[in-house]
């Protein structure tokens, strides 16, 4: 990314004018930030200190304890609903990178025939959304289930197994990044003797580890923050994803113990945005490439 | 077709099977049995019975006894997706571009505030709807915004609890997750050449002229990307709704898909439910369609 080199439209901006832009960012800042201090403080908060008025940011005395008692939870197992939520996120990430790889390669590099109308097709499902599908594809895991091709429903499966097959945002990002790498280089291995498989796994893929890693995150953000998925497909608490999990704790508690909710969703934030700190620049750059390319 | 070219053929169906696969088991298929279910009456308890378009003119032309057409509950859920489309997309995309304007000026700090506004687009959405149901609290003990309006000297509405305010709390919290469409932007806005800034600014064309007659011209296409990617986000909105309000209050946040999933699984009509993803599958080409459509007026792609 560029970096500030002082032009908005190309010309210097005068000191009131630079002045009045800091103020509305700051300003902006403060609103798009706020709700995170509060998520924070209301989650070190004692129940009854959670309703005050004027509000105070500032929790006292902070109540570590509330964390521990989301962790300890009587009815919810949270640690249970984390360790679902890897589980679905691991497998979903590494069905899409290595799927997507493979698809995106035969796009990229591979001339065939009809090329073109199946690279357009797979873009064009990238209009689909889920709720569309989602019927007929709950029909189907059932049909499976019931004519003993193993059990679907109510198993991690129907959110993990698609994954294997690509998806279009995947193959479309790796197939843009895998354009932009020579030509010659595969013919050179080509020459050599190395095979088609070869040149993908040797030349191709490490040459990609970037575009690979902005796909990989991007999946374990997905299935991170998936909820209608496992709604429709999981059915037994003990196999709930914290999406899940934490709807439900809500439910449960109808309107109070926002202090537990609140501890309970910053553990559910702060992967998340520990991710984003380790990882800032492919977050950045990975959207910004499928913005400008699309 | 020559040997050479058979070979590639079977090369690239190779390399392209697995995602030709899922998309025939996956895409293709369920997207024609929701067609065929559509035309059926289908609980899931006994198989599919075919009722021909009955489905389609119970939700859509079908008078009651009352002599109300269609279903009551399908045309409310799909002008609540509208009026909440037409609330969060437009004031989504302003918002979106303002930023990027003000983050791309140079003005220094840009990671600092680029990283603030980023963030929240991360957030999990059941966990941003938990957060904001907290900060929508009609108490201002509780609610944290009508606590800072209360010291303002405003009573506060009671959000997600009144009427009114209900569909436009939801389109306001949307606009704290429009991080992801600001990076998008910005990389957009890094992208228009210099030199057709300083052209401009040789021809005398102040700041406004310059945002209208090159910034804008040279990102229609993001801007483009933006919009269709936000009409196919609006129309499937669910899980806010879903957590937030259950549709409340008195069903006026109650979206499209909330009242396709209540049919498929809380009522167990699987014939509804398809006939509605169907319609929401031909709406969304369609409002795809005319925004590609209209394009051709006002997105500028750079000769390639």
């Amino acid at each position: 990314m560029a970096t500030g080199s002082g032009k908005l439209d190309g010309r210097r901006l005068s000191v009131g004018q630079r002045l009045l832009a800091h103020l509305a960012l700051a300003m902006v800042c403060v609103g798009f930030g706020l709700p995170f201090v509060w998520m924070l403080s209301t989650s070190l908060k004692t129940l009854d200190k959670t309703a005050e008025y004027p509000p105070r940011f500032v929790p006292s005395p902070v109540q570590w304890n509330n964390y521990a008692q989301v962790v300890h939870h009587p009815k919810m197992d949270f640690l249970a609903f984390a360790r679902n939520t890897l589980i679905v996120a691991v497998l979903s990430v590494a069905g899409t990178t290595a799927s997507s790889a493979v698809v995106a390669y035969g796009f990229a590099r591979i001339r065939f025939r009809g090329r073109g109308a199946l690279f357009a097709l797979m873009l064009s499902t990238m209009m689909i959304p889920f709720p569309v599908t989602m019927v007929s594809l709950f029909a189907i895991f059932r049909f499976l289930g019931d004519h003993g091709m193993g059990q679907w429903l109510g198993t991690f499966k129907p959110l993990w197994v698609p994954a294997w097959f690509g998806s279009a945002f995947s193959i479309f990002l790796l197939r843009q990044f895998f354009m932009t790498i020579p030509e010659e280089l595969s013919e050179a291995a080509r020459i050599d003797g190395c095979s088609e498989v070869g040149i993908f796994l040797r030349i191709i893929l490490p040459l990609s580890r970037p575009a690979l890693a902005v796909v990989a995150l991007f999946t374990f953000m997905w299935a991170w923050n998936d909820f209608l998925g496992p709604l429709v497909y999981i059915q037994d608490q003990s196999q709930y994803t914290l999406s899940l999990g934490l709807q439900t704790f809500q439910s449960m508690h109808g309107g109070a113990q926002w202090h537990l909710l609140m501890a309970a969703s910053v553990m559910v934030v702060t992967p998340v945005v520990v991710l984003f700190f380790l990882a800032q620049r492919t977050f950045i750059q990975g959207i910004a490439t499928t913005g400008i390319k699309g | 077709m020559s040997g050479r070219q058979w070979r590639q053929l079977g090369k690239g169906l190779a390399f392209v099977s697995p995602w030709l696969a899922g998309f025939c088991l996956f895409m293709a298929l369920p997207i024609g049995m929701s067609l065929y279910y559509s035309l059926c009456d289908y609980s899931l308890l006994k198989g599919p019975l075919f009722v021909g378009l009955e489905n389609y003119a119970e939700l859509i032309w079908r008078r009651d006894p009352l002599g109300r057409v269609g279903d009551p509950v399908f045309y409310q859920s799909l002008w609540n997706t509208m009026r909440y489309a037409a609330m969060a997309l437009p004031a989504g995309m302003l918002v979106s571009l303002g930023l990027a304007l003000l983050l791309n000026a140079g003005i220094g700090g840009q990671s600092i505030y680029r990283t603030i506004i980023f963030l929240p687009s991360l957030v999990p959405v059941v966990a941003s709807a938990m957060l904001w149901m907290w900060l929508f609290r009609a108490d201002p003990k509780q609610g944290l915004i009508n606590g800072v309006l209360e010291m303002l000297g405003v009573t506060g509405p009671s959000w997600l609890a009144d009427k009114t305010w209900a569909m436009p709390s939801l389109a306001l919290m949307s606009l704290w997750g429009v991080g992801h469409t600001v990076v998008i932007y910005l990389a957009g806005l890094q992208d228009v050449p210099r030199e057709l800034y300083e052209a401009a600014e040789i021809d005398g064309a102040g700041l406004w002229r310059r945002l209208w007659h090159v910034t804008i011209p040279m990102i229609s296409p993001v801007i483009f990307f933006n919009l269709v990617m936000g009409i196919i986000g609006t129309l499937q909105v669910f899980a806010v709704p879903y957590i937030m309000t259950g549709g409340g209050p008195e069903r006026t946040t109650y979206f499209f898909t909330m009242y396709l999933y209540d049919n498929a699984f809380n009522y167990l009509k699987m014939g509804h439910a398809s006939a509605m993803a169907w319609i929401q599958l031909v709406l969304i080409l369609l409002l795809t369609g005319a925004a590609f459509w209209s394009s051709r007026r006002w997105v500028h792609y750079q000769g390639k």
